[in-house]
């Protein structure tokens, strides 16, 4: 069995700092990880191979220095690592991004075998939209599985899955054909802490590096900036409520003033308070 | 790029970075919004997109449709009903029994295939995992673009919708255009637009088209569903009162504190984002841009600093109350009301002088 997991470096969101007049990204001395969300997709895939063998490939798609996140991957046990990097590819909306990385899904399908699946994480914690594994599901003609919580059942014979999906009030069992592209919950697994075998392998294990004509890219008018519908016109910080907040310091106030000073905002609260309260 | 000699400089501004949009696509015209139903339940984000859309329609003068999909049957018709009390000029429906349950193949092909065929200029999708799962492979397959989780949709002078949304994992907002490509897509989560005011009115024109597909064509097959257990739902996105806590509460073991007074008001609670990262606070607490949205009437935040990807999840709240220990912290830019002190102090003592004041005794005396 093959799999394809597609990763993402992104910043840590929790180390952002915005410059505080130019409202730009400050992004020096800001560290990157892997995508929190592409870990679960990238830890079932392992548990998948485990269970199934096979192999696992990682791609991604980024600067040069993506290579970081791919030996990460790599040292928590997939057994290949694709990146996808060039100029070509800068400025990618979500439309662009899944173009090159089904391109390159071709190309690992061509040199290294047909995947049976392909992961991503539910989304990305940097652009948060939850596009790319649809995205590249329908460019590569796969059936598409997302938000699953658990994969039940993988029969390689029969070429089934079974998936228990998150929808809107409940959990869908659903049954699908592989080849399928699979996107991963948050909280589904535990990333392992690879072997040391798998350090040590990773620490000097070839990257196979593409640019976008290595990859089969045959139009790059789709690649980058050039190949996305949408731009981005404007970047701005959201400004203050024109109107303060009323400061009152806690510490001088006993509770029941401070509850008065909340009421006395909206008078209508409390009786809707009580009736809230009575709920319990 | 062409040859041909341009007849004017381009103006300056946004302008500059346009196209003219290709001839094929001058023929779409109308505001689309989604409606979808699972299980024969309309989202609620639905309705609230109808509120958003009937304003951009009015803007554009044009009219406001809704695309309902589902089973043949009373739900989609009544769907189809109520789409005209929250504003439709009209209505575009898929009725089929493959309809019944949602599948990514099928409502891909409905939706994808009723917009080759009345051409919307712009198409509005909630943001669920229905809504998500299918807007990713519309827009793939359209080969357009596709904004997701905007805070606020408008247009702008030359008709273009300008889709605003949190960006750098919340740190920054940013407007988006979809140029030169139709029809122009986006995403919306629950809560984020108010629900407009419903008002009763005749059904008007339903446009109906058939789903083309047998059971056959469709490759993947529902096993079962597991509805969630009521006392597994969270009701935070459509509460009246809300507490939440953050970082500055200083331990998992403090969160209890916001449990607490959250129960006394028969309030849902919540959490910021870096409460879920560390573990202390299961995701579907989590309020803010990559959470749930909230508009309560009163939403008291304790211990959150207000980083912008907390503040777009909750500025829809009627009354905001902060506590925190830093008078500079970014919440108490966009709260109404601001305690300066340790909410891990300040918390038991309002939990127990709420409990007294809403107590039955305090009850009557504000009855009478």
């Amino acid at each position: 069995m093959h799999i394809v997991v597609c990763i993402k470096q992104v910043p840590d969101s929790a180390q952002i700092r915005v410059h505080p007049v130019t409202n730009t990204i400050m992004r020096q001395g800001v560290p990157t990880i892997i995508n929190p969300y592409d870990l679960f997709a990238l830890e079932a895939a392992l548990e998948l191979r485990d269970q199934f063998g096979g192999e696992v490939t990682v791609l991604t798609m980024g600067p040069p220095s993506a290579e970081d996140s791919l030996r990460k991957a790599l040292t928590f046990g997939a057994d290949r690592a694709v990146l996808l990097t060039d100029r070509f590819f800068a400025g990618a909306d979500t439309l662009a991004t899944t173009y090159a990385l089904a391109t390159a899904i071709r190309k690992i399908s061509t040199e290294f075998g047909a995947p049976d699946l392909v992961f991503t994480g539910k989304q990305t914690i940097d652009g948060d939209t939850a596009q790319v594994g649809p995205g590249i599901a329908k460019r590569l003609g796969l059936l598409q599985l997302t938000y699953v919580a658990k994969i039940s059942a993988l029969d390689l014979t029969a070429r089934t899955i079974d998936a228990e999906r998150r929808s809107e009030g409940g959990v869908q069992l659903l049954r699908t054909r592989l080849p399928c592209l699979v996107t991963m919950l948050e909280a589904t697994n535990q990333i392992r802490r690879g072997a040391m075998a798998d350090a040590l392998r990773a620490a000097r294990a070839p990257i196979v590096k593409w640019s976008a004509q290595d990859a089969g890219v045959e139009d790059i008018s789709k690649c980058g900036l050039r190949g996305s519908p949408t731009i981005v016109k404007r970047v701005f910080a959201p400004v203050a409520r024109s109107e303060k907040a009323e400061l009152i310091e806690g510490g001088e106030q006993p509770a029941e003033a401070l509850i008065d000073a909340i009421l006395k905002r909206q008078p209508a609260l409390e009786t809707e308070l009580a009736a809230l309260a009575r709920g319990y | 790029m062409g040859t041909a000699p341009k007849t004017a400089a381009p103006a300056a501004g946004r302008a500059a970075t346009k196209k003219e949009l290709p001839e094929h696509f001058k023929a779409y015209k109308h505001v689309w919004v989604f409606i979808e139903q699972e299980r024969g339940q309309v989202h609620p984000v639905s309705w609230e997109l109808m509120g958003a859309g009937r304003k951009l329609a009015d803007k554009l003068k044009v009219d406001l449709a809704a695309v309902v999909i589902g089973p043949e049957g009373e739900a989609t018709q009544s769907a189809a009903a109520e789409s005209f009390c929250y504003g439709a000029d009209l209505v575009y429906m898929v009725a089929d029994h493959l309809l019944a349950d949602y599948r990514n193949e099928s409502y891909t092909k409905a939706l994808t295939d009723v917009v080759n065929t009345y051409k919307p200029e712009i198409l509005l999708l909630g943001a669920t995992t229905l809504g998500r799962d299918l807007a990713g492979s519309v827009a793939t397959t359209l080969l357009t673009g596709l904004t997701a989780d905007c805070t606020e949709l408008d247009v702008d002078a030359d008709g273009s919708l300008a889709a605003t949304r949190p960006t750098f994992g919340g740190s920054l907002l940013c407007t988006i255009y979809t140029l030169n490509y139709r029809p122009q897509m986006a995403t919306v989560r629950p809560r984020v637009m108010p629900m407009p005011e419903r008002v009763v009115r005749p059904v008007g024109r339903v446009v109906n088209h058939p789903l083309g597909l047998v059971e056959d064509d469709i490759v993947t097959k529902v096993l079962s569903f597991l509805p969630d257990r009521d006392s597994a739902k969270s009701n935070l996105a459509y509460a009246d009162v809300v507490v939440a806590g953050g970082l500055g509460l200083g331990s998992p073991e403090n969160f209890q504190l916001v449990r607490q007074l959250a129960t006394v008001l028969g309030a849902e609670y919540g959490c910021s984002r870096p409460l879920v990262q560390k573990g202390w606070v299961t995701s579907d607490r989590q309020i803010g841009q990559t959470g749930k949205t909230i508009r309560p009437k009163l939403y008291i935040a304790a211990g959150i600093s207000g980083a912008i990807q907390h503040r777009v999840g909750v500025e829809g709240a009627d009354l905001i109350v902060a506590i925190n220990t830093d008078r500079n912290a970014p919440i108490f830019d966009f709260a109404h009301m601001g305690i300066v002190t340790d909410a891990i102090r300040l918390l038991p003592a309002l939990t127990a002088a709420f409990r007294a004041r809403l107590s039955p005794h305090s009850r009557d005396r504000i009855a009478s």
